[in-house]
């Protein structure tokens, strides 16, 4: 069985947690470089990229899954997870593991009054459009010719693909819609088995 | 098309809190500390619970100079206080942009009988509670985010233990009970019966909940997050301590490695001195500040 690990440093690992054990995959909360071990995937949740990012400086923790990831192991970041997996964000010199060729905006759409939720469509995903939260959620202003662009929503990109890299600007994890969730399932099966 | 302050992105900052120390700062340089030292979020202040117990006099919202500069200061989310029941300070806190207001028994009640209409806002709300009652009142009245109160300013640790014991055992006791008992259950506690079902049903509170109210130390910290709650608020315990930056850091790694008591040990070494605690029974009733809420 696949199992999955869940960076639980801080944020909504939790609602990750419960989406993937739906789904039928083993979960494994990750605090550590030492939890990395035995896991077929890592998610990084929302939550504060700052400081989520200040633990994954310590101990090269960070630099081990920047490691993993170069190998293909597959990451995928919802919201703080997307800053922190970008090469370049804006305006900002914090730290970020620097895997996706991908400049990210914080806080893009405005503070906390102007986060929202609408229906936006996915590519590769069949059905409904998926109903996307944003909280002070950030998006791409440039991606490079590696990064395929699976959403947009008002010509913001926001649901970015760099091979074994998956990357949201919204929180599929606070809905019952586990779509997204078995996207990155299948990548993990491509990367991994 | 957009749907914006819907229940889902209010309550959904606040999941994205968890796991994270909430700060209380009175000023820019004191914000970056808190950002620097891992912070999910701050909480800006024009004084910190130990100084407005010390200085007693009415208590208000901070003036919006201090707030704004915050804001300018850090990236993390910045929270503000209004006094309970005033929702002009809250609809001045809102139009300032704070992502979040405290309706804080901290500061100087302006009404003895009701609080803020919490659902006619976009910011979403947080709200002390001491049991579950009052922690399903706030909800009701929107609140999209619960913390105990515990005795702000005190750096003693003993209410915020009682009001999250109190809180558990008040869920776990509705999860066992048949369904004909939970209308004289809500009855008792003062608490919407849909919220009760709810919390029944669940086991758990339908918003997070966070502890604060004396929180001064990483054992604290790590003590109130294997007491079950979500993350942790620090009020005067960082900046009236002798070594802020340090300590700040400390609280915030014991928030994530709670169950790791060797991590514990190595970060409670050499934190300095730390805030002066005060005895409750000292206290003079009148003095409380977690009586005060309806």
């Amino acid at each position: 069985m696949k199992t999955i690990g869940v960076l639980a440093i801080q944020g909504a690992f939790r609602e990750h947690r419960k989406t993937l054990e739906k789904l039928g995959v083993a979960v494994k909360e990750v605090r550590s470089r030492e939890d990395l071990e035995g896991i077929h995937g890592l998610i990084i949740p929302g939550g504060e990229s700052t400081a989520i990012g200040k633990q994954l400086e310590m101990n090269d923790f960070g630099g081990t899954i920047t490691k993993m990831a170069c190998q293909g192991f597959p990451v995928f970041g919802t919201c703080a997870g997307m800053i922190l997996l970008s090469k370049r964000i804006d305006e900002s010199n914090q730290y970020s593991l620097g895997l996706m060729d991908t400049l990210v905006k914080r806080n893009a759409f405005g503070r906390q009054i102007a986060s929202f939720e609408a229906d936006i469509p996915i590519k590769g995903l069949t059905g409904n459009d998926v109903r996307a939260v944003f909280i002070r959620a950030p998006y791409v202003l440039e991606a490079g010719p590696q990064v395929e662009i699976l959403g947009e929503y008002a010509g913001k990109i926001v649901f970015v693909r760099q091979n074994n890299l998956l990357a949201s600007a919204f929180h599929p994890e606070l809905t019952d819609d586990s779509r997204v969730h078995q996207f990155f399932l299948d990548m993990v099966d491509q990367y991994q088995l | 098309m957009a749907e914006i302050a819907s229940w889902k992105v209010k309550t959904g900052l606040a999941e994205m809190l968890k796991g994270g120390v909430i700060m209380d700062v009175t000023t820019p340089e004191q914000a970056k500390i808190a950002e620097e030292a891992g912070a999910c979020s701050v909480m800006a202040l024009e004084r910190v619970p130990a100084d407005i117990r010390a200085a007693g006099g009415v208590a208000r919202m901070a003036d919006p100079t201090i707030i704004k500069k915050i804001m300018d200061a850090v990236t993390i989310p910045v929270m503000a206080k209004a006094r309970i029941g005033h929702f002009v300070e809250a609809q001045i806190l809102e139009a300032l942009g704070a992502d979040y207001i405290d309706e804080s028994e901290v500061l100087t009640p302006a009404d003895d009988l009701y609080h803020i209409d919490k659902n006619k806002f976009k910011v979403p709300f947080v709200c002390g509670a001491r049991n579950l009652g009052e922690a399903l009142r706030r909800i009701g009245e929107g609140a999209a985010m619960i913390r105990t109160k515990g005795e702000p300013g005190t750096g003693n640790v003993v209410e915020a233990v009682r009001h999250m014991r109190t809180v558990m055992a008040e869920i776990r006791r509705l999860t066992t009970m048949p369904k004909e008992e939970l209308m004289t259950a809500a009855k008792e506690m003062a608490a919407p019966y849909d919220l009760v079902q709810y919390v029944a049903e669940h086991g758990k509170l339908p918003v997070v909940n966070f502890a604060a109210g004396g929180i001064a130390t990483p054992a604290d910290a790590a003590l109130m997050m294997q007491l079950g709650c979500d993350g942790i608020f620090v009020g005067s315990g960082i900046f009236k301590s002798s070594n802020p930056a340090k300590r700040a850091r400390a609280i915030v790694l014991a928030t994530t490695h709670y169950n790791d008591p060797d991590m514990l040990a190595k970060l409670s070494e050499e934190l300095g001195e730390a805030m002066p605690g005060l005895e409750i029974s000292t206290i003079a009733p009148a003095e409380r500040m977690q009586d005060r809420g309806w």
